[in-house]
């Protein structure tokens, strides 16, 4: 089978044909497709790890006093007596959130989507570059392996939060972790950067130069504005990142004193003066707050698309939602100072990020009510994709009212580093985010893996993660409110917080039934890429290009010419058609009956021929019903033409 | 060419355009930072006077800049010896930029300004030049490339592309040292 797809493949005229090796295929590939999958099935198990890390600071968090002799013996002097160090715990929460954050939500999430559907989306053989695409697959792998690595080191892995705020960061010897395990995160992150910075630069060359013919910019899903828009905020910021890091290097290993000043540590005056750490902030988080939007664009991209499409409707306000997406990009570059209100900035700048800060909520609330205003009235099919997608709003609601508390800079004094945020970030951006990209690989597993996943294993899964994600993250906002610190060890050691041990409790025993849900999905994923019911050409009945690919992957695509596009993605349910879809590649004179003058943009000679048929139709009915008649022939027709273009008949 | 490859040629210099907006975020990041850190007390700021040294090497980068050009329309009138020799120029300019630039560190550090330094905003002089040379170094390698395709006679179509995707580098670094000279010097 798969020789015959590539037999097909080579046959068209702008591929050389070269030799496939298992190397070049499954491991070196230079496929956009299968380097889609290289960094979703890494995505997956870093994720399962992050989320192992979390499972084990929430049994400290639940029951700082308690001994657990397991412990002891996979993670040794790291727990010694059963209980979690001090110092891991740290550890623990700082990889926890960079894994996520970095590995999970950003190269996960949009290395998978954005590699798999630019190129099949717009109509492109590969990415501008395959080569620099593989590179950035492979630097992002060797990023996680060095972040793994530091499990294994004498000292300990990083400790300092996933913002490695200085001094911490930049003494070696201030705490375990700031020793090896905190020169491999900065060589991780580098390596991560990099990646990322190779990855974006592909995306946005070939959204800009490589979509097929009748791809204009405006006929594009959503899915792809978004990954663009995306790829553009991480070009951006990103190397930002890169000067920061490369600072924080010269402190810790050269002596500089950029982030350093005024330090006693074990009774020692430091030589290093002069040095501001709020510099770092400043470099952080212009980096940081980019990095969140970078995170939830592409899930926002993804149940754009998935929410039109199960609901059968038309996206509600493309244009708007497009816009919205340029204004969280643009404004997400001028708001990093709401993460920094209480570092002694000047109150007018306070007042200045705390005004545009609350912009950011308008376009982000555009978007909000055009999902809203698209599920309305719709014919919704509630596949397991569409809950997560759904799953995705609400969260991306709850969580983003709290952004406006946050937003406000006397409102922050009391809830700055508290449990508000962790619950605020947790939902937007932790939950919203993890439950886009979950939705997108429910609805591509079958464009991935040419099979099918079971669906009624997927509402357990979304049920079960949906109900407990609210179970861990809705009682912190109430701890947040009491004051109570993030990044504490134990909540014995504190009078006040005693009272809030039960409730960490039920939040750690919702944490654990939450990651035994994800066995579920595992379990649905791996099982299915084998096993699964195999897939037709378009399960979903879907207007987009990458469903006129042939269900068996081939190298280039498309088997001959790539095809042109004729319409915008969203014609679902179009009054007047006799199906629910209208695929990109229908051309509108064969959809006559329904077109609408708007479609026609000004094109005075289509206008024409439109207002005749028109004309035609209400003089003689019996001329009207000839179209109608054919294309009743057409759909009774269809099996037959539907089962040409599956691979299996062509070879 | 076909217009598939002409169009993978197009996305592909455009790569080299949006690495250059990548870079120079790197270097806005880095200044921002030297003004933010600056900005914070009167004990920091530059306080010296610039070596002499930078002066002679930004003449000589700009002229680099033009013999890059000149190589340039050389290779788009197929005058490939002539190509070869402004490439040669260029690089022979981009080395004595490289060799100024060390030699400008020399004069800090006889001045007693070190990387290491209380004052951090002079340990950023180290920072940015040290990080622009990285660049530099980076764009020798991109028009030895262009050099190395000349003398083994590639194809036209890529032999153009090696020469526009280097001068876009090129010039790049060229305007990017002069930003940082002039900033450099208003803080001087
Ligand atoms: C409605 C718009 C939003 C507003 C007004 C907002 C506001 C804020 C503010 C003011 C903080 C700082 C709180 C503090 O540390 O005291 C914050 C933290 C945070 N926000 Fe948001 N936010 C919004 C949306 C989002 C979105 C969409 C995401 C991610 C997808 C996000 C992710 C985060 C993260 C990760 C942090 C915490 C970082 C940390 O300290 O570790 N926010 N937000
Ligand atoms: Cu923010």
């Amino acid at each position: 089978m798969a020789s015959t797809a590539h037999d097909t493949a080579v046959h068209h005229d702008d591929h050389g044909h070269h030799h496939e090796t298992f190397l070049t295929k499954y491991v070196f590939s230079q496929d956009h497709k299968m380097i889609a999958k290289q960094f979703l099935i890494t995505g997956i198990i870093m994720g399962v790890i992050a989320m192992f890390l979390s499972v084990l600071f929430r049994l400290q968090l639940g029951w700082p006093d308690k001994s657990f002799p397991i412990l002891e013996t996979f993670l040794g002097k790291w727990a010694e007596g059963g209980r979690i160090k001090p110092d891991f715990y740290l550890a623990l929460v700082t990889i926890h959130g960079t894994m996520m954050v970095f590995f999970v939500l950003t190269a996960g999430l949009s290395g998978t989507f954005s590699n798999l559907l630019i190129p099949l989306q717009l109509g492109a053989r590969d990415m501008a570059s395959p080569f620099i695409n593989m590179l950035s697959y492979w630097f992002f792998f060797l990023a996680c392996v060095i972040m793994m690595g530091s499990f294994f080191v004498e000292s300990g892995p990083a400790s300092a939060g996933w913002t490695v705020y200085p001094p911490l960061s930049a003494l070696p010897k201030a705490i375990s972790g700031s020793g090896l395990g905190m020169t491999l995160w900065l060589m991780s992150m580098v390596l991560f950067v990099a990646s990322s910075l190779m990855g974006a630069l592909n995306y946005i060359s070939t959204v800009l130069n490589m979509r097929t013919k009748g791809m204009s910019l405006w006929r594009m899903p959503l899915t792809i504005w978004a990954f663009f828009l995306t790829a553009i905020t991480g070009v951006l910021s990103f190397p930002v990142l890169v000067a920061a890091v490369v600072l924080l290097i010269f402190d810790r290993s050269f002596g500089t004193s950029f982030y350093l000043s005024d330090i006693v540590m074990q009774g020692q005056v430091l030589p290093n003066q002069g040095g501001s750490p709020i510099l770092w902030q400043h470099l952080f988080w212009f980096l940081g707050h980019p990095e969140v939007y970078i995170v939830l664009m592409p899930a926002l991209g993804i149940t754009s698309e998935v929410i039109a499409t199960n609901s059968r409707k038309p996206i509600f306000g493309y244009h708007a939602m497009v816009y919205s997406l340029i204004g969280i990009t643009v404004l997400s570059f001028i708001v990093w100072g709401h993460h920094m209100f209480l570092t002694g900035m000047n109150p007018f700048l306070g007042g200045v990020f705390m005004i545009t800060t609350l912009i950011i909520a308008v376009p982000s609330a555009v978007k909000t009510f055009n999902y809203l205003a698209t599920l309305w009235r719709g014919n919704i099919r509630f596949t397991p994709a569409m809950l997560f997608a759904i799953g995705l709003v609400s969260f991306f609601i709850s969580g983003g009212l709290t952004g406006i508390f946050l937003g406000n800079a006397a409102l922050d004094i009391n809830l700055h580093d508290t449990y508000f945020v962790v619950a605020h970030f947790h939902l937007v951006m932790g939950s919203a985010a993890i439950f886009g990209m979950l939705c997108g690989v429910y609805h591509w597993f079958p464009k991935m893996f040419r099979r099918e996943m079971d669906e009624r294993l997927g509402y357990l899964h979304f049920w079960i993660t949906f109900i407990c994600a609210y179970l861990v993250f809705f009682p912190m906002h109430f701890m947040g409110l009491d004051g109570v610190p993030r990044r504490y060890y134990a909540f014995t050691e504190f009078e006040f917080m005693k009272e809030w041990l039960t409730v960490n409790v039920f939040i750690t025993w919702a944490a654990i039934v939450a990651s035994l849900a994800q066995l579920a999905f595992l379990y649905n994923f791996f099982h299915s890429i084998f096993y699964g019911k195999k897939t037709t050409q378009n399960p979903w009945n879907s207007n987009t290009l990458e469903w006129t690919t042939p269900v068996e992957h081939l190298h280039g695509n498309w088997p001959g010419e790539i095809p042109t596009v004729y319409r915008w993605p969203y014609d679902y349910s179009k009054p007047g058609h006799n199906e629910d879809f209208i695929p990109q590649t229908t051309p509108f004179s064969e959809t006559m009956s329904s077109n609408v003058a708007h479609d026609f943009e000004g094109n005075a000679e289509a206008e024409l021929l439109q207002a005749e048929y028109a004309a035609k139709g209400t003089k003689k009915s019996v001329v009207a019903a000839k179209p109608v008649a054919k294309a009743a022939a057409k759909t009774a027709k269809k099996p037959a033409a539907k089962k040409k273009t599956t691979p299996t008949k062509k070879a | 060419m076909t217009e598939q490859e002409r169009i993978n040629f197009k996305a592909k210099k455009f790569l080299v355009l949006l690495f250059v907006i990548a870079s120079f975020m790197l270097f806005a990041g880095l200044t921002s930072g030297f003004i933010v850190y600056t900005g914070g007390s009167v004990d920091r700021g530059l306080k010296i006077i610039l070596p002499q040294a930078f002066k002679l090497s930004t003449l000589l980068i700009v002229l680099s800049s033009i013999t890059m050009h000149m190589a340039y329309l050389s290779a788009k009138r197929l005058q490939l010896n002539q190509q070869k020799m402004y490439l040669l120029l260029t690089m022979g300019l981009g080395i004595g930029f490289f060799v100024l630039q060390l030699s400008a560190w020399q004069t800090l550090i006889g001045q007693g300004i070190y990387f290491v330094n209380p004052n951090a905003s002079q340990s950023f002089i180290y920072v940015f030049t040290g990080a622009h040379l990285v660049h530099v170094f980076a764009g020798l390698m991109m028009v030895l490339a262009a050099w190395l395709g000349g003398v083994k006679n590639i194809p036209q179509a890529n032999n153009l592309f090696r020469l526009e995707t280097a001068s876009i580098f090129w010039h790049f670094i060229d305007i990017l040292w002069i930003y940082l000279y002039v900033f450099l010097l208003l803080n001087q």
